[in-house]
């Protein structure tokens, strides 16, 4: 009997119902390297395609020109500039310079200011700005446990968008879900990297405290270990969304045979470890209290109403160290790195202001 | 009447055995008006088995079973539907996704909470459970009216029991709902893993270890036998009973392949009691280490290393400690 025809029709049933679902599947060849004890199966593996496609994506830009320390402070030379008052003149014009091609690089410095009054606060993206440039300011100085020498830029999660890529907020798609009881799970969930899991995992760690760890310290349950199965499943989901924003997997940080036990667990879990108290700081801290200032009208904050968020993917990108490590803070230590205390004082309220005006163009 | 040709060796035979349109055996009189159905041929199921479908003996209980898993059936389904807002194209294309929960740690083991916050849940899982109940009675009393030991049923109740134990048993110990497992395909799954994860690896569980060692000693040995029949099927060896009680060549051509190549040989009786033991062993062993999990031990992993059967790997990472000690909170 020719088998030839079935087996054909069988592969194409196959690859249509695939593509139809949205599988991801990962093409050979794929690179693998051994990060634990043999005979314990801790093999970091990676698609060599998205490899090569991550380091072509994450170049560093150069800065536009090496910037003269010395001279006037820009406090003295501008109205208005609290948080950069620090920097020379020409420090500062650089780092203007800079930050037009990291976040707004087709709208310009209109998309911040009015052209007309550089130093007014009317356009609500200078408010944001601001914020965000105190924001990496305290990741340079408060978290070198997670971003080391290396630290950050507005580059690192902007990459040219005036809105970053990567970001998460609050998904109850599909709705309206009616009667049906799926528990917040149990759809394709884009923040539990299309898996199953609860949708919303982020919303508990990333932004609350929730309790992380579900495993009991003890052999036989002593009552102190309370959670089930289902906070597991939530704990899972922000494993996943790690796993897929660092282009990683589970032994990258652990030795899956007792996923708790830090004594046998990979240096890369007291980074991640860090990770995830800064995003929950910089979340609850930066990004919530400037919800009032973004316009509702679907870029800018969820379909929710909540800010965009930020997550291990909004600086990694795919890859397990943003930009592969290269540190931009050479050019730009004056502006984002350690500020001398009492340098600045800002207190941001948030304005809400209707007559503030929106960015021309993005 | 040996039949060597080559045809004559798979499910893809050319060759279809048909007899006549048939009954089966007459049945106590009161019984007779359950068998259901006119009897008929097709080509097509000729192909995978017995070309004859039906006639079949529906009665009672089959009715009742048929019934209660419909509804069970209907109840996910409208619950999956409900879940992607009633949209059947998102019902196909994230059908491996959706499932219906079991109600939440906040619930307990509360009967019944919301039917939106787990009710639907308890009540698919009684409609199952008598389904699945009524279905196991229907097959004991099926086999005893055949005159057949029940064999087939006991079978069935091993299956029967993990399954409750995973959805009542276990729950009812640990008080709580939300350590069952939902209604669906990624999901079931997902809730396995985190199972594991939660209790500290499965892997390390003993009976978990034996379970395995049933499931995949039952693949080996199905693949094992299977093979040696259809092997000797141009000898007339499927004929099982025949070679029983009447060894002909086939028989004796299978036992001493496998006495030459492995020194010994199952008879053709012993070799189906080997594969029935391992099937039934497998889910009931696998049964008792669920039931221990959560109960009993409360971290499998630590359980090992208590008893000595976790190998202790050298200390690759001495720079690391727990973070949270230092930071002075746990999390």
């Amino acid at each position: 009997m020719n088998f030839a025809l079935p087996m054909a029709a069988g592969a194409a049933a196959l690859l249509g119902i695939a593509s139809f679902v949205g599988v991801d599947w990962d093409m050979p060849p794929v690179e693998t390297e051994q990060v634990g004890y043999r005979g314990t199966g801790m093999y970091v593996t990676k698609d060599a395609a998205e490899a090569e496609a991550g380091r072509a994506a994450n170049v560093v830009p150069e800065s536009p020109w090496e910037p003269d320390p010395e001279g006037e402070r820009a406090r003295d030379v501008y109205e208005n500039v609290p948080v950069l008052g620090h920097l020379s003149d020409d420090e500062f014009t650089q780092f203007m310079a800079s930050i037009t091609e990291w976040v707004s690089p087709e709208a310009g410095c209109n998309y911040c200011h009015n052209p007309e009054n550089l130093a007014s606060d009317e356009v609500y993206t200078k408010i944001v700005a601001r914020r965000m440039i105190q924001m990496n300011q305290a990741i340079n100085v408060d978290w070198p446990q997670h971003v080391g020498a290396t630290g950050v830029t507005c580059y690192t999660c902007h990459r040219g968008n005036p809105v970053p890529e990567h970001v998460w907020f609050r998904d109850i798609e599909p709705t309206p879900a009616s009667r049906g009881y799926r528990d917040g799970q149990n759809v394709a969930g884009q923040f539990a990297g299309n898996s199953s899991l609860p949708q919303n995992a982020l919303e508990d760690y990333l932004l609350g405290d929730e309790e992380i760890r579900v495993h009991a310290d003890t052999a036989l349950p002593m009552g102190t270990q309370t959670a089930t199965t289902k906070e597991t499943e939530n704990t899972w989901s922000l494993m996943m969304h790690m796993s897929e924003s660092l282009g990683a997997n589970c032994v990258t940080c652990h030795n899956s045979r007792a996923f708790n036990d830090w004594d046998q667990s990979p240096p890369q879990r007291v980074t991640a470890w860090h990770g995830i108290r800064m995003a929950r700081e910089l979340n609850s801290e930066y990004m919530v209290g400037l919800t009032p200032l973004f316009p509702d009208d679907g870029k800018h904050l969820g379909p929710q109403g909540d800010v965009l968020k930020i997550g291990c993917n909004s600086c990694h990108q795919g890859v397990q160290k943003p930009l592969y490590g290269v540190s931009m803070m050479d050019d730009y230590a004056a502006s984002l790195g350690d500020i001398s205390p009492g340098d600045y004082e800002v207190k941001i309220t948030p304005i809400e202001d209707p007559e503030m005006k929106k960015p021309e163009s993005e | 009447m040996l039949n060597f040709r080559p045809e004559y060796q798979n499910i893809f035979t050319a060759i279809q055995v048909r007899g006549h349109l048939e009954d089966g055996m007459p049945l106590p009189e009161n019984d007779e008006q359950y068998r259901k159905g006119k009897p008929f041929f097709s080509y097509w199921i000729g192909k995978i088995g017995n070309a004859q479908i039906g006639p079949i003996y529906l009665g009672f209980l089959g009715f009742v079973s048929l019934t209660c898993g419909t509804i069970a059936f209907i109840i996910i389904g409208m619950n999956m539907l409900a879940s992607v807002g009633w949209s059947p194209i998102q019902f196909v294309r994230q059908l491996f996704w959706l499932a219906l929960e079991p109600p939440g740690p906040e619930y307990g083991f509360k009967i019944i909470p919301p039917l939106n916050q787990g009710g639907w849940w308890i009540i698919t899982g009684f409609f199952l459970t008598v389904s699945v109940l009524t279905w196991w009675v229907r097959t004991y009393r099926r086999a005893v009216s055949l005159g057949m030991g029940t064999h087939i049923p006991w079978a069935f109740a091993s299956a029967i029991f993990l399954f409750l134990t995973l959805g009542f048993i276990r729950p009812l110990l640990m008080g709580s709902w939300a350590e069952a497992v939902p209604f669906g395909i990624f999901p079931h799954l997902d809730w396995t893993a985190a199972f594991s994860i939660r209790y500290g690896n499965l892997y390390y569980n003993p009976f978990h270890c034996l379970s395995i060692v049933f499931l995949y000693g039952s693949a080996l040995l199905f693949a094992m036998h299977g093979a040696t029949i259809l092997a000797v099927t141009r000898y007339g060896g499927e004929r099982e009973l025949e070679q029983i009680y009447d060894r002909g060549t086939a028989s004796e051509r299978a036992a001493l392949f496998w006495r030459w190549t492995m020194g010994f040989n199952a008879t053709m009786e012993s070799v189906h009691r080997w594969a029935w033991w391992f099937a039934v062993l497998a889910p009931l062993t696998g049964a008792i280490g669920i039931l221990l999990t959560g109960t009993v031990v409360d971290n499998w992993y630590l359980w090992g290393i208590k008893h000595g059967i976790v190998a202790p790997t050298p200390d690759l990472y001495p720079t690391v400690v727990d973070p949270s000690l230092a930071a002075g909170g746990a999390q």
